[in-house]
């Protein structure tokens, strides 16, 4: 008996001792849900936004992050978890949200500058220091013997993103066209072994287990591992062409009418845009809209020639359907077994 | 699945057990050493090692970057977020055990292998349809998604959501502990409490509960430890909120994924370290248990009333 | 009491049978019957066709054949060396024994993710193991063999732990006797003491099988998720989500529901005939001392 009385006290103790610490904080809240490669960057918009709201209405906020694959993220937003601004790899996922769950307008897009993308990326190649494979360009991938980590197009932003950039190189070769780039992209994914399911397993996959020759990456991701992980370790390949990606964000308008964080919310993406955060965008690898905060920030992009997703597919939806819904392109030329 | 089997105490060993064997009925020297030497190689590789690499990975930076790592805001929230769940779950699974226990070792009615064959069912569900089926249920396209929103009542994706995955999956935890101890235990001594006048809920105190003590604290050691550490069914309904709804193993995922590898194994240090003291104070229970069985003779259960 | 209840149940002195029963149903029925049932009736919401094609796709397939695949060789290797190792544990004197007794229990106690993160550690190209395997050609983490390993971590304790007690029952005069008959000891083992454990053996081995095929945290993390080859069924499921495709997801879903509950089956179906084989042995030497208050 003396041992029930033991756990009950036990039991009632921990719960007293937990719960006030839960839900304590700041004045307001925000939740951010985001696509995997952002961690750093918004750890840093975080703070710098809560500073100037704080200077200047004397309220604190917090901003919470949550992070993950992009198809996870807007799927858990279309299931309900209750995200003040979405900042996602890609229109697609946000228009997703739009159709699905009816949570912002369908012309979300419209309502900030830039395609209300503050920032944006390319995909670019790392490869082990030395280049031991010789890689150079997009041609070089498809050879024999060569080990391509990239995520996997349905369900990484990322990953669409590196697929649609070798498409597009592939048409824009003299003699290009659509049966080229498909036997181009077919012959690049069956030197992919792996197909990680979100970018960060993916570079995790490359620079910490060792495993493929190039990883096909974000820029910023790139240029963040090769930061993290060891200069001497790898090296960065820029291509001779490469695709705009363009991320873009977003009020959920449903979830901040109901919260009453629509204010604050337009704020801090609206802050995205501002000189402080575009130079934290800078310092972050990803390329900021306003030029001039790259070199107040010091840093300095590789020129590479980019297309953009709207110039060669017709816009996301277009890419989409033709290329990563159910029984589209990459399904037929991705199968198990080949 | 099925864990009722290694959840059972370990039987009482009868003599003989621990005196000499007779040569009859061993090995020779040679074949014993052999035999321990690939016990010892299959249990070291398969559970040693990968304990071991847990505590190097998480001190590779010195204890100054561990305990660094465990002060981090995101890292004490998640231990909270965890103690937490296991703080509502294990009880909830305890009432529930008790009650299905009772219902089912104490009556005879129809249906009831049925009932405990549905018992059983959420340790053969896979967790992460575990936590699907929650999203399914009150996800915001879901069933009652709707009206939860409209009275702004958030389950998944909050705290509410991991418990209730994490009920689900220590579902049976408890009840499959007991129902065969119940079971072992019969009911004359609850009958002769009775006809000596002591109400229902007295009996239950002072003669069920006394006989079944053991049984049940082993039952919520290992719910508890299943509670703490379940990573599937949590993952589905988290929405993975850093600092909010994330359980101790799901934030050692998000820190393996950020490249920081030493906290990741930091915390999943104190997960191992859970893990270990959940062995021990299981094997302490057994121990006290077999203690109890030799005083109280060979069956099941206490010496009876005297 | 109520003529109902009457009806169904036996009748008992003891009280609380309609407080703990109703409770119990309740509960049940809160926690996992209507969530489950959300499940069966949104994979009808998909045509006979549409789920005919997501569950017989060939990726689905590959992914079914990994898990059943890898779960039958993990019980496998637990079947031979669990069994091994019980063997040890109960029979022979060592030091540490105890220590590594209680230690079998482990992945049982140790989260998924943490043992994922583990492995994966271990076996990569410069992990402990992984480093002397790798040159060998073996490839175990990102491959096959890696679930194939977490497989059998998580499957460990149930074969070691429904042999023990069994082994501990094993009557010595058996082996006593056979001895003495001129059996040499192998011939013992393999007459007189394998057909007593085989039983709980093939029970442990089942309970492993099935266990296995639900895991999802320890694989994840050491699979590497390659399609079509490493890919298990929860991680399809996952997928199907992100793809916002709830229906498939729910497929995929029903069918491992409708495999588990089946082995579920067949798990009870062996308790129940090994419990039986045993029971006369047991009655036997039980039935003296304080059997009840008779």
């Amino acid at each position: 008996m003396s041992g029930t009385r033991i756990w009950a006290s036990l039991l009632g103790f921990g719960l007293i001792s937990i719960l006030p610490s839960i839900g304590a904080g700041a004045d307001i809240t925000l939740l951010n849900v985001s696509y995997d490669p952002t961690r750093e960057l918004y750890r840093e918009i975080n703070e710098a936004f809560a500073k100037r709201w704080q200077a200047k209405t004397g309220k604190t906020v917090e901003i919470r992050q949550s992070h993950g694959g992009a198809g996870k993220q807007a799927r858990a937003v279309i299931d309900g978890l209750e995200a003040d601004v979405v900042t996602l790899a890609q229109a697609y996922d946000i228009d997703e949200i739009a159709a699905r769950a009816g949570l912002l307008p369908a012309d979300w897009q419209k309502r900030l500058p830039y395609n209300s993308s503050p920032y944006t990326s390319t995909i670019v190649f790392l490869v082990r220091k030395g280049n031991p494979k010789g890689i150079k360009n997009w041609d070089d991938l498809v050879k024999p013997g060569v080990k391509v980590i990239s995520p996997n197009p349905k369900t990484s932003g990322g990953a669409r993103y590196n697929y649609l950039a070798a498409w597009g190189y592939a048409l824009q070769q003299p003699g290009g066209d659509e049966a080229k780039a498909r036997e181009f992209v077919t012959k690049l994914f069956k030197n992919a072994p792996i197909l990680p399911t979100g970018a960060r397993d993916a570079t995790n996959t490359f620079v910490q287990r060792g495993i493929g020759d190039v990883l096909l990456a974000w820029e910023n991701e790139a240029l963040l591992a090769t930061k993290e992980l060891g200069k001497d370790k790898f090296e960065l390949i820029v291509p001779s062409v490469s695709i705009l990606a363009e991320p873009p964000v977003a009020v959920v308008d449903k979830v901040v009418d109901k919260r009453g964080t629509r204010e604050v919310a337009t704020a801090y993406l609206q802050f995205l845009y501002s000189d402080e955060a575009q130079q934290i965008v800078a310092r972050n690898h990803y390329r900021p809209r306003v030029e001039a905060a790259a070199k107040a920030a010091g840093v300095e992009f590789p020129k590479v020639k980019l297309f953009t997703v709207d110039e060669v597919f017709g816009g996301w939806n277009k890419a989409h359907k033709a290329h990563f819904a159910s029984g589209a392109t990459f399904d037929r030329i991705y199968r198990p077994g080949r | 699945m099925d864990t009722a089997l290694i959840l059972q105490p370990t039987k009482p060993q009868r003599g003989g057990i621990g005196g000499p064997s007779t040569p009859a009925t061993t090995e020779p020297l040679a074949v014993r050493g052999v035999l321990i030497t690939i016990a010892l190689v299959f249990l070291g590789v398969f559970l040693g090692a990968p304990l071991a690499v847990v505590f190097a990975e998480a001190f590779a930076k010195g204890t100054a970057a561990y305990w660094e790592s465990l002060r981090e805001p995101d890292a004490l929230a998640a231990i909270k977020l965890t103690l937490l769940t296991a703080a509502l779950a294990v009880p909830a699974n305890l009432v529930f055990g008790v009650a299905a226990s009772w219902a089912i070792a104490k009556f005879d009615f129809v249906g009831k292998s049925v009932l405990i064959t549905l018992i059983d069912l959420p340790f053969a569900v896979s967790p992460v349809i575990s936590g699907l089926i929650y999203v399914l249920l009150f996800g915001l396209q879901g069933w009652l998604g709707p009206w939860l929103a409209a009275h702004d009542i958030k389950i998944i994706f909050a705290v509410p959501g991991i418990v209730l995955a994490t009920i689900f999956v220590t579902f049976p935890f408890v009840a499959r502990e007991l129902i065969p101890l119940m079971q072992a235990q019969g009911n004359e001594e609850e009958e002769a409490a009775l006809s000596l006048g002591a109400s229902g809920w007295q009996t239950f105190r002072r003669v069920t509960l006394p006989n079944i003590k053991w049984g049940l604290l082993y039952g919520v050691i290992l719910c508890n430890a299943r509670a703490m550490g379940e990573f599937g069914a949590v993952s589905v309904v988290s929405g993975h909120i850093r600092g909010l709804t994330n359980t101790m193993p799901l934030h050692v995922e998000v820190l393996y994924n950020e490249y920081n590898f030493v906290a990741a194994f930091a915390v999943a240090s104190l997960l191992a370290v859970l893990a270990l003291v959940t062995l021990a104070v299981k094997s302490a229970v057994e121990w006290r248990y077999r203690r109890e069985l030799k005083r109280g003779g060979a069956t099941p259960g206490p010496g009876g009333p005297a | 009491m109520s003529p109902l209840l009457g009806r169904i149940k036996t009748p008992s002195v003891i009280p609380g049978f309609g407080l703990t029963l109703g409770f119990t149903l309740l509960y049940l029925s809160l926690v996992v019957l209507i969530p489950l049932s959300a499940l069966i009736l949104k994979t009808t919401e998909l045509t006979w066709e549409q789920f005919w094609a997501t569950v017989t796709d060939p990726r689905t397939l590959a992914a079914y054949k990994l898990s059943f695949g890898a779960s039958l060789a993990g019980a496998l290797i637990n079947l031979v060396f669990g069994s091994l190792a019980a063997w040890v544990l109960v029979r022979y004197r060592f030091i540490g024994r105890r220590v590594l007794d209680a230690m079998v229990d482990l992945p049982f106690a140790l989260p998924t993710a943490v043992a994922g993160i583990a492995l994966t550690t271990l076996y990569t190209e410069n992990g402990w193991l992984g480093r002397y395997l790798e040159p060998l050609g073996i490839r175990v983490a990102f491959a096959p063999l890696g679930v194939v390993v977490a497989l059998t971590f998580i499957g460990l304790p149930f074969v070691v732990r429904t042999l023990q007690p069994v082994i501990e029952d094993l009557d010595r005069e058996l082996e006593e006797a056979a001895a003495s008959l001129g059996a040499r000891r192998i011939t013992t083992l393999r007459r007189v003491i394998l057909p007593e454990l085989w039983p709980a053996m093939l029970t442990g081995f089942t309970l492993a099988l099935a266990r296995a095929l639900g895991e999802y945290g320890s694989v994840v993390f050491i699979s590497g998720n390659i399609v079509g080859e490493t890919e298990i069924p929860p991680l399809l499921i996952i997928m199907k989500l992100e793809e916002y495709d709830v229906g498939s997801a729910t497929a995929i879903a029903v069918v491992m529901l409708l495999a588990s509950f089946l082995l579920l089956l067949m798990i009870n179906l062996l308790q129940w005939w090994s419990a039986r084989r045993h029971v006369a042995a047991r009655i036997t030497l039980r039935v003296s001392p304080s059997a009840g208050g008779v």
